[in-house]
Order: C-alpha cells, then sequence, then structure tokens
C-alpha cells in the first residue's frame, strides 16, 4: 500500500459524539478540500466509538452540508444522512444504502495523540477506520 | 471472499422457514443453504390450516416466497426425509438414499413435532385422525363428507384443538371438544379468562366437555361411533380428531446422541446450540430450560436468535417476553409474561371484565412488579401493556394507571370509515395513485420503504410520505395483516408507545431512551422523534446533554437548512403585529448580510440565504430589537395568524388581533409530533382563514367558536367546529388539552387532520376526551402544559448567552475564518441560489 499524506485536522474532543464537524484538508493555498468528519458514540459492545470521514459535500446536490447530517445505524451499518434530501449512507463505503444514487468519497481516518488526522482519499473506496 | 460454508436445515415448517428468511435477511454470504422437507409442498402456516375449510387454498397458506429460494444461495428439496446424522463425519444420509450425504458445516434441526395420541383403547379405529399436516386435513375432509358423518369430536382444548374444532365446524359437523382440565387452553388461560372463551366458542354452537377423562373408544365394524368418560357418559361422533399435545420428533437427533430432555426434545442453550456445537434446534423440537414451546411465536424467537448467532451477531434467547396474539374461533387472544396469574398469594390481580362482549382484560402484578397478563375480546392498549412486564410501580412518581389502561379503547367509541377512489392522486410528483398503491400493497410490499421504491410515491419531493404510510396501515388492516407501527427499525414502538414509556419512566435523555427501549445507534427518523418526545414533556434547551446528538439538521442549527446549505432566518411575529422600529431592523439586517426577503403564508418575515456562522451575528440583532425564535426550524407552534379585528375592522366583534397574541404567546417553541399553525378571525368573514389551520378561533358576539384540525397544504381540511361560544379561560383550557393530548397519541409528521381522520370515535370522541374528561387524564394534560409555559425561553436567547453553545456555529472546525461559498445569482433585485445548487 502506498503512503497516505495525513492531515491533522482538530482535537478529537471538538467532535462531539453522534455528530460532525467539517474541516478543510490540505494546503490552504491550493483549495483544500472539504471532509466531513463523524464520531459515533459507543452504544455497546456491538456499537463500540468509531470515527469515519466523507465528503462533506452533498454528492446529490451539490451543497457543502454533509457534516451537519444525523447519524445512525442501518442494521450494523454505520451511517449518515443528508440533511437535504435524506439520503442515507454507508460511512464504511459512502455508497446510499438504498439504491443505486451517487456515492460519497471514504477519507482514511486515525486519532493521533488525542487529535484526528484525515489521509488522501481512496480511490477504490477501500475502507479505513479507528475504533477506540 | 472465501467459499460459503454449507447450512443444512432439517425441516421446512413454519419455524424453519422463518430462520431461512431471517438468515438470508442478514447473511451477506458466508452461508450456502440446503433445506430438507419430508413435506412434499414447501412451509405453510399450519397455525391457520382450519381456514383451507373455509376457503381458503392451500396457495393462501403458502408462507415460503419464492424470492427467497430463487435469489439467494438456498436449496430446497421436498419430500426428502432425513434418515440419520453423522456427527463425525459431518453428513445426514437422506432416506432412500436421495444423490448421497450431505455434507453440513452447520446443521439446524426444525423437524417440529408429532401429534400426540393417547393410548386409549379404541384409539386405531377408522375414523380417528391426527391434525397436523395439510395432508391430514385432506384425509379429515374426505372423511367428512360422508353423509353417514354428522358430528365430530376434538380431544383437547388447547389451542391446536379449538382450531381442529374449528375446521370441523367449517366442514358443517356438530361439533364437541373435550378437555380433560377444568378449563379451555389452560397453558396459557386462567379460569376467567378461559371462561370468556369458553361462551364465545358455544356462541358458534361448539360444545365443550371439561374435565373429561375419555375411557375409551367405540365403534362398529372398525368404524367410530362414541367416546365413553370413566363414570359411563357418552358422547356420540361419526369422527375424532386427536389434538392432545405434542411429542417432539427428536429421533434423529437422539440416534445421533444428542442430550434429550427429561420429557423430550433436543436440548438446546441460550443460543439455539445443541450438545454438539455444530447442530442447532429450534422450534417444538427444541427443549429450552426443561420446557418443549408448542406456540410459534417462541418458535419464531429461537429462528430470530440463530439466525443472529450465526451471522456473528450476539443475541440470547428471550422466550418469557415474546407476547403472543392470536385469533382463534373469531376470538382476538393475546397473552405477555407469565399469562396464567400463577404469581403467588400475595399477587393483585387488576382486572376488566364484559361477559357480555366476550372480553376480559388482566393484568398481574406481584411484590409491586408487572409480571404478565391476558387479554380476550379485546387487544387494545395491549402492546403498552406488554412492555410493562418486569417494570416495578413502586419508587416511581408517576406509576401508570394500570386500572385506566384494562378498560378497552373499543368502549370509548366508533371507527370513522372514510375512503378516497382509486383514481385520486397519492403522489403529485410521480403521479401515483391510490389504486396502483393498493395494488402494490396486495402485491407484498408492507412496509413505508419497498412500498415507495416500488410505486416511486413518496420519492420525489417526499411530502406525501405520511399519506403513503396511512394508507398502507389501511390496507393492511384491510387485508387482516398485522400492521407494523414501529417508529423504524430501531425502535418496536409506535410514536404514542415510545412517548408513554418516555413519559412514565421520565427519561431524560437519548441514551437511557435508546438503551431501555431500542436499538443500534438510532437513525434520522427515531432520533427526531425522540428530541421532540424529550422536548414536549421537558422543555430544556434542546441542545443540552446527548440531545444535542439528536436534533435534526434544522433544530441543531435553530434555522432552516435551504436547499444550497444556507439558512432562512425568521423571527417570531405574534399575531402578525410588527413595530416599524422592529421591520426597519429586519430590513437593515437583510442589506446587510445580503438576505432575501420575503413574507410569509404565516404573517411573518423571512429572511433567506443566511451561512451557519452568520446565524448568531444575525440573531443577536433580532433580539436587540425585541423579538425571538420563531421556531420556524422545528417542528412545533408556528404561527397565530390574525385579522385586525375589532379594533380597527368596521365588521370586528372581538380583539382577534389580542386574542392571538395570548394563544401565540402560550404555546411558542412546544415542540409536537408535526408542525401546528393557527389563526384568529375577528368575525364570521373569516378574514385569518381559521378553518384551515390545526386550531382556530372565529369571533361571535360572545365569545368565540373553536375550530380543530384543520389544514391547508397538500391535503386541505375544513376543521371541524368543536364548541361555540366560548370565553376566553375555556378556549385556553381546551387548546391546552387539546394540544396535549395529540402530543401524546399522533404518530410522528402525523399533522392533526390525519391524526383526527384516524382517531376512532371521531369528533364525539375527541369532545368527550377534552370537555367532559372521559379518559381522566384533562389535568396530567394541562399539567404538562403548564410546566411547558412556565419553562419556555427563547432558544437564541439561550444560545446567545453561552459561548459553548454558540460552538458549532463555526463551518470548518480548523479554519473558522473559512467558509464554502454557493453560487448565487440575482433574480429581481434580490440574491437567490444558481439553480443547479452546485457549491464550489
Amino acid at each position: 500500500m502506498s503512503a497516505v499524506q495525513w492531515h491533522r485536522v482538530c482535537r478529537a474532543d471538538q467532535v462531539r459524539p453522534d455528530r460532525g464537524v467539517a474541516a478543510l484538508a490540505g494546503d490552504p493555498a491550493e483549495e483544500p478540500d472539504m471532509v466531513a468528519i463523524f464520531r459515533l458514540g459507543a452504544v455497546n459492545d456491538d456499537h463500540p466509538e468509531q470515527w469515519w470521514a466523507v465528503d462533506h459535500t452533498d454528492p446529490v446536490t451539490g451543497a457543502a452540508v454533509m457534516a451537519r447530517g444525523l447519524v445512525g445505524s442501518a442494521d450494523s451499518t454505520p451511517t449518515v444522512s443528508s440533511p437535504i434530501g435524506k439520503e442515507r449512507y454507508d460511512l464504511r463505503t459512502g455508497k446510499p444504502v438504498v439504491g443505486s444514487g451517487p456515492a460519497l468519497a471514504v477519507w482514511p481516518i486515525r486519532l493521533v495523540d488525542g487529535h484526528v488526522e484525515v489521509g488522501a482519499p481512496s480511490a477504490d473506496s477501500e475502507t479505513q477506520r479507528t475504533e477506540q | 471472499m472465501s467459499d460459503p460454508k454449507h447450512l443444512v436445515v432439517v425441516g421446512n415448517g413454519m419455524v424453519g422457514q422463518r430462520f431461512v428468511e431471517e438468515l438470508v435477511d442478514r447473511d451477506d454470504g458466508a452461508w450456502h443453504v440446503t433445506v430438507l422437507a419430508a413435506e412434499p409442498v414447501p412451509a405453510y402456516d399450519r397455525v391457520s390450516l382450519s381456514s383451507l375449510f373455509d376457503g381458503a387454498t392451500l396457495d393462501d397458506l403458502t408462507l415460503a416466497d419464492a424470492d427467497t429460494f430463487q435469489n439467494h444461495r438456498v436449496e430446497l428439496h421436498l419430500n426428502c426425509a432425513v434418515d440419520s446424522i453423522d456427527r463425525d463425519e459431518r453428513v445426514v444420509h437422506v432416506r432412500d438414499g436421495g444423490e448421497g450425504p450431505v455434507p453440513y458445516d452447520h446443521l439446524v434441526l426444525a423437524t417440529g413435532s408429532d401429534p400426540f395420541v393417547p393410548p386409549i383403547p379404541g384409539a386405531d379405529l377408522d375414523g380417528c385422525f391426527v391434525y397436523r399436516t395439510f395432508e391430514d386435513l385432506e384425509a379429515i375432509r374426505q372423511w367428512a363428507s360422508s353423509d353417514t358423518v354428522r358430528s365430530g369430536i376434538v380431544i383437547g382444548g388447547g389451542l391446536l384443538g379449538l382450531e381442529a374444532a374449528n375446521a370441523l365446524h367449517n366442514l358443517g359437523l356438530d361439533t364437541h371438544v373435550v378437555e380433560m382440565a377444568d378449563r379451555l387452553m389452560p397453558q396459557q388461560l386462567d379460569g376467567p379468562a378461559s371462561a370468556v372463551l369458553r361462551k364465545a366458542v358455544h356462541d358458534l354452537d361448539v360444545s365443550t366437555h371439561l374435565s373429561f377423562a375419555t375411557d375409551r373408544i367405540e365403534g362398529d365394524d372398525g368404524r367410530i361411533h362414541s367416546i365413553v368418560e370413566k363414570d359411563g357418559t357418552r358422547i356420540e361422533a361419526q369422527m375424532l380428531v386427536f389434538s392432545a399435545g405434542i411429542r417432539p420428533r427428536h429421533q434423529i437427533g437422539e440416534a445421533a446422541g444428542l442430550v434429550i430432555g427429561e420429557r423430550g426434545g433436543i436440548v438446546i442453550d441460550e443460543r439455539c446450540m445443541t450438545s454438539d456445537s455444530a447442530i442447532s434446534a429450534i422450534g417444538e423440537v427444541a427443549c429450552h430450560q426443561a420446557r418443549v414451546h408448542g406456540l410459534v411465536a417462541p418458535g419464531y424467537e429461537m429462528a430470530r436468535t440463530l439466525a443472529s448467532v450465526l451471522t456473528g451477531e450476539n443475541k440470547d434467547l428471550d422466550i418469557a417476553q415474546t407476547p403472543t396474539k392470536l385469533k382463534l374461533l373469531g376470538v382476538d387472544l393475546a397473552t405477555f409474561g407469565d399469562p396464567t396469574g400463577d404469581a403467588g398469594p400475595d399477587a393483585e390481580r387488576i382486572t376488566f371484565e364484559d361477559p357480555r362482549s366476550g372480553i376480559h382484560r388482566r393484568v398481574t402484578v406481584a411484590d409491586s412488579v408487572v409480571v404478565g397478563g391476558v387479554c380476550v375480546g379485546d387487544l387494545s392498549s395491549f402492546d403498552l401493556l406488554a412492555s410493562l412486564v418486569g417494570t416495578k410501580l413502586d419508587g416511581l412518581p408517576s406509576a401508570p394507571d394500570i386500572g385506566k389502561l384494562i378498560i378497552p379503547l373499543s368502549l370509548l367509541g366508533e371507527t370513522v370509515a372514510f375512503e378516497l377512489p382509486d383514481d385520486a392522486l397519492v403522489c403529485s410528483c410521480n403521479n401515483v395513485t391510490r389504486g396502483e398503491v393498493k395494488c402494490a400493497i396486495a402485491d407484498g410490499s408492507h412496509d413505508v420503504g419497498t412500498l415507495c421504491a416500488n410505486t416511486r410515491a413518496g420519492t420525489g419531493c417526499g411530502g406525501c410520505k405520511p399519506d403513503v404510510s396511512s394508507l398502507l396501515v389501511e390496507e393492511l388492516e384491510r387485508l387482516g395483516i398485522e400492521v407494523d407501527r414501529s417508529i423504524c427499525e430501531h425502535f418496536a414502538l409506535s410514536r404514542q408507545q415510545l412517548f408513554d414509556l418516555i413519559r412514565f419512566h421520565q427519561h431524560r435523555s437519548w441514551s437511557e431512551v435508546l438503551t431501555s427501549h431500542g436499538r443500534g445507534r438510532g437513525c434520522d427518523v427515531c432520533r427526531p422523534a425522540v428530541a421532540s418526545i424529550l422536548a414536549s414533556l421537558a422543555n430544556g434547551y434542546v441542545l443540552d446533554g446527548d440531545q444535542a446528538a439528536i436534533q435534526d439538521t434544522n433544530d441543531h442549527a435553530l434555522a432552516n437548512m435551504q436547499r444550497n446549505g444556507t439558512y432562512s432566518v425568521i423571527p417570531r411575529i405574534p399575531g402578525g403585529e410588527v413595530t416599524p422600529r422592529q421591520l426597519i431592523e429586519l430590513g437593515q439586517i437583510a442589506e446587510d448580510f445580503n438576505l432575501y426577503a420575503k413574507i410569509t403564508g404565516g404573517q411573518r418575515v423571512d429572511l433567506l440565504g443566511a451561512s451557519l456562522h452568520e446565524l448568531p451575528l444575525i440573531w443577536q440583532r433580532v433580539l436587540d430589537v425585541g423579538l425571538e425564535s420563531g421556531h420556524a426550524y422545528g417542528k412545533a407552534l408556528r404561527t397565530v395568524k390574525s385579522c385586525v379585528g375589532e379594533v380597527w375592522c368596521r365588521y370586528g366583534v372581538q380583539d382577534a388581533v389580542g386574542m392571538a397574541i395570548r394563544v401565540e404567546k402560550r404555546y411558542r417553541g412546544l415542540r409536537s409530533p408535526h408542525k401546528l399553525k393557527s389563526a384568529v378571525s375577528g368575525c364570521t368573514r373569516e378574514c385569518a382563514e381559521a378553518q384551515s389551520k390545526d386550531f382556530g378561533l372565529i369571533a361571535t358576539e360572545t365569545g368565540w367558536n373553536l375550530y380543530l384540525c384543520g389544514n391547508g397544504g397538500r391535503t386541505p381540511r375544513h376543521a371541524d367546529l368543536f364548541a361555540t361560544d366560548l370565553n376566553e379561560e375555556e378556549v385556553i383550557r381546551y387548546l391546552d388539552r387539546f394540544l396535549m393530548f395529540y402530543i401524546r397519541t399522533a404518530d410522528r409528521l402525523q399533522r392533526t387532520a390525519a391524526w383526527f381522520e384516524q382517531l376512532e370515535g371521531g369528533l364525539d370522541y375527541l369532545r368527550s376526551v377534552i370537555i367532559d374528561d372521559s379518559l381522566g387524564i384533562a389535568e396530567e394534560l394541562e399539567a404538562d402544559l403548564a410546566r411547558h409555559v412556565e419553562t419556555y425561553q427563547c432558544e437564541w436567547e439561550a444560545t446567545l448567552a453561552d459561548p459553548d453553545r454558540l460552538e458549532h456555529f463555526v463551518e470548518f472546525v480548523n479554519a473558522p475564518d473559512q467558509h464554502s461559498t454557493p453560487v448565487w445569482i440575482t433574480e429581481r433585485s434580490q440574491r437567490v441560489p444558481a439553480p443547479s445548487g452546485a457549491a464550489t
């Protein structure tokens, strides 16, 4: 696997459980990417804390809003819903939970020393996440 | 991915079939399933077999969905009885060889049971039958078709015995049920409940003989003619059906050396595993905690549990908690917890009994804990009652009044029938009619998601989804299919049930509600629904604690998100009355922030196009000029519109503006299942259009006429005149009760008009609850509403007063000074989103 370029975006405690934040990843001078970062709170052993990062841009409307969507689960799939059209996306793959609409790009994400870092988006939507 | 493992299921009865469906639902390719079934037909609904004599065909009863066997890795082999299991080689041998041994990685035994034929002399006479399979019923039908067969006896007054009696009755026979115990359904019912059932059975002209121990069966020429009791009592009949219990069909398991229970059945643990961890057993062949369960509900619970376990989930059997509902000889029956009420001498039994209507309802409480109950003849509130099992009533400040819950709702009012024509449009975006939706429901689309996907209704703007879902409920009820009113996959409860539970347990946080009553992480459906209920009941700041995590996007930003991700700002303008100073400042704000301005339909000013980070700056200025949050972002009271009334108008007879302001200020901020709109007109000319609102007032010479449950929007409905010539205090009292009653009992996103249409008993019932307090809840409703009024605060004022609460009004967490820039164009001198809505 080629080396991933990691960007440190914020402290972990800046993201409230079960909500998202938007962040800019990349060089501020070169039109950085907008990333939506989600922290799914621990519910029980089946649903431990999880971190996910996907595009902040809603693939249907083009609006920069995904970080403001509601998170949840569909069976064991972690999800986020678009705040505009309510389409539900699988946070692991970025694909819609139902139907064949456009997908979100998924970003690698990790926690380092209490900070959140995201990597360059994977071309094949390979899943990445950190569990605590 | 590695090759799928081989799962072999022996038996394709109701439980075996349910297991396969549950597994296919969960499995993502780990298993290849082979089903070996001894019967010549795929799984059918054995519980409803007697309906074959009432016009149904085997096709009607077939459970196996052809898709299950076509679209997935599932093979079904009929006429394929299993002879033996070789546990060392992990193969099963099929009778007559078949295509050789079938290998398995995991084996599921769902072989069910055989009917028990008691060792009574004469049990082998011609005309004696068992009642178990489709073929048994065919044999019974043939025998009964002879002219000489006029009456029939069923031995056994349990669940299946009564079903068999129904079958004989449907065949036109003079039918007798004999039972050894002193009551019908002794396993499930206590004496009084059983007596109600017995009366219903007698009303069908089926005779019952209790405490009847059959001594022998007598016949001529090898054919039965009567049965005789020990004391000599004789009942004549030309046929007899044994339904005296079941014997688990555990022989192949026993021969393979699996541990067998003392009274039969293959012993399983909490995960349905037998003494061999590669073999599990479910349904009537299984023995769980020394018990073989003869009802289908525990079998289904085993099917669910095993399917979860085999797909890597953690789940234990939860059989005691499985409430059971069934319809027997036309009588509705339901039990939960320990239904027989055998909970010791100190147990308290709270009972409602109406033998003339055939209703018996009981809840048993022992040591202040609800232990179980039974409902016969009327199942209203059953789900709520069932959810209370295990609840300790002491020490709770507002214990539920079980006495009230036990009274059948059906005694309180009549159902209102109302139907639109089939060519009426449901979904105007995609041109879908009611008729098309009904066809799809009849064709098997039984949940809103599938229904919308198959008809395309609700896939445009989504505004008709509530109508699609009520049409689904109506149709399923009409088709006699049990209706699932669950909020979503995470809560198997209706909104009303969840509301009652949250109120009863005084939950104050999402995590409490989710852990106590839900599963998974929730979703964008249940989270806002719970947020609304918590807000209706406690009225704290909606973004405190973990409530922030469940607010809809709009509630979280305290503003309405528009199509390009910017927000609208709508201050409250009670009754539409605004000072020139306030209007000027709103105009100034719009200019300073380049916002699009429009007057709303509810006599307010809408400023559109604000970015997330601008909201606090804008709202500070709105508050400074004496205006407050308009809750346009919430499912809550929106506006109370008014005409100028008698103060100015030559025709006005009351002060409409004053009344509108009083009403709007009282109910502002009240979170509800959907938005609430109101209006007040100062005379009968009705300029404020009060009759198209959720609640409206029209002035009369002596007071106010109160109109309820009107609607504009996509399904206009004229409000009903609820009460006339009320004084102000009466108006407020009835409105308090009405609003809280609606908030308590409506489904999510159900406006008052749709709620009213589904209210059993209609306007008379609503009047009896609100005016006459027929449910005895008026005091509670008023107290809940009074708490709301006392604790109301402007959410924007509360937000701006606390720097922590302002933290999330930043677009990028790591670049507070940067903002996304939607594409704007100018139209009629104002800034509006570019049509494509593309952002850069």
